[in-house]
């Protein structure tokens, strides 16, 4: 699809479009983290927000409340103590939400797989991941492509027709017949 | 002051201690019983000419289950005077004997932090210690990791602990 920014409106302000399009256009250019950073790929995190790699032309703007948050960056090291934490900032994310799980540690326990008790093995053993990010810790270019992939995600989706709900029906009518 | 002048100074005030003292070793140290510890500590701590003003460290070092002790190590600096002292302890690892190891945090306040740290990952019990929890693992977690015996939970809050 062509962006709308690109298309030429010959008369008046009108625009014709499908709603998931113009829905989808908008969450995907909006996506806001949650602004939180666990270990020492939150510095990569932070790099990819200055004006160097420059975050902001996505839209992709860090909140500081889980309530205003689309997707969540676990960028770091999840201890156990932080699990509950992280599990609890998740739940308080308002749906739909997206998580981009940043570096080794957080996609299996990176240098922590074998000795280190105090590791989670991978941030989805508490939360549903969408994207993972490899590399210990992945230079900004790799964040930046790891959050592409979510707004590729958000292309894909449909509001008028939710997968969820067909997925309901479909078992509603198998128990009838 | 060096290593042989502090031990003679202590000698002095303590003559009927006994100190083992490791002279060869790469830092000189001596290893005293638990129960001197205080009364040497505070006299290192006030007396003018030691004026051991910093509790820099407290180490801990498992011996492993056949040893069955665990090594305290105490190292001070006297940032006025600019020497150094190390005192060992040597302690029993069964948990239910080491409330023997006397805290010092009524000599130096940061000693708190250091015990904590110790109990948290030896459980080293220190009698009178005014506040002895876990300071970096939950409240509720289960052993002492740096125990050579050491072995993870299988599950903590639902979550599988092993990879």
């Amino acid at each position: 699809m062509k962006s709308i920014m690109d298309m030429q409106f010959e008369k008046g302000g009108v625009i014709v479009t499908k709603v998931d399009d113009l829905i989808n256009w908008a969450r995907l250019s909006s996506m806001w983290p949650l602004g939180f950073g666990l270990a020492c790929c939150a510095i990569e995190m932070m790099g990819s927000y200055t004006t160097g790699y420059d975050l902001e032309r996505f839209g992709i703007i860090p909140r500081s409340s889980p309530r205003q948050a689309d997707v969540m960056i676990v960028a770091g090291t999840v201890t156990f103590k932080m699990a509950d934490r992280v599990k609890r900032l998740y739940e308080q994310m308002s749906e739909p939400r997206y998580v981009v799980s940043m570096g080794s540690c957080s996609n299996c326990g990176g240098p922590y797989w074998e000795h280190g008790y105090h590791v989670v093995k991978g941030v989805d053993r508490i939360i549903p991941v969408d994207v993972y990010v490899p590399g210990c810790p992945p230079r900004p270019e790799a964040l930046i492509g790891g959050l592409l992939k979510i707004q590729e995600i958000i292309r894909g989706e449909s509001l008028m027709a939710p997968t969820a709900l067909k997925k309901l029906k479909a078992k509603k009518t198998e128990k009838v017949s | 002051m060096t290593f042989e002048e502090i031990i003679e100074h202590l000698q002095a005030q303590f003559p009927t201690e006994k100190f083992e003292i490791i002279a060869d070793a790469k830092q000189p140290y001596i290893i005293l019983q638990a129960d001197a510890l205080v009364g040497v500590c505070s006299f290192l701590h006030t007396d003018p000419k030691l004026y051991f003003d910093h509790l820099a460290c407290i180490t801990g070092v498992d011996n492993d289950v056949e040893a069955g002790t665990i090594d305290v190590i105490y190292h001070f600096t006297s940032i006025a005077l600019g020497h150094t002292f190390i005192i060992k302890l040597v302690v029993s690892r069964v948990l239910e004997k080491n409330p023997t190891v006397p805290t010092l945090t009524t000599i130096w306040k940061g000693a708190d932090w250091h015990e904590r740290e110790l109990f948290d990952f030896y459980g080293v019990k220190f009698s009178d210690h005014p506040d002895l929890r876990r300071i970096l693992l939950p409240a509720n977690w289960e052993g002492h990791p740096m125990r050579k015996d050491y072995t993870e939970q299988e599950y903590y809050h639902g979550i599988k602990v092993k990879y």
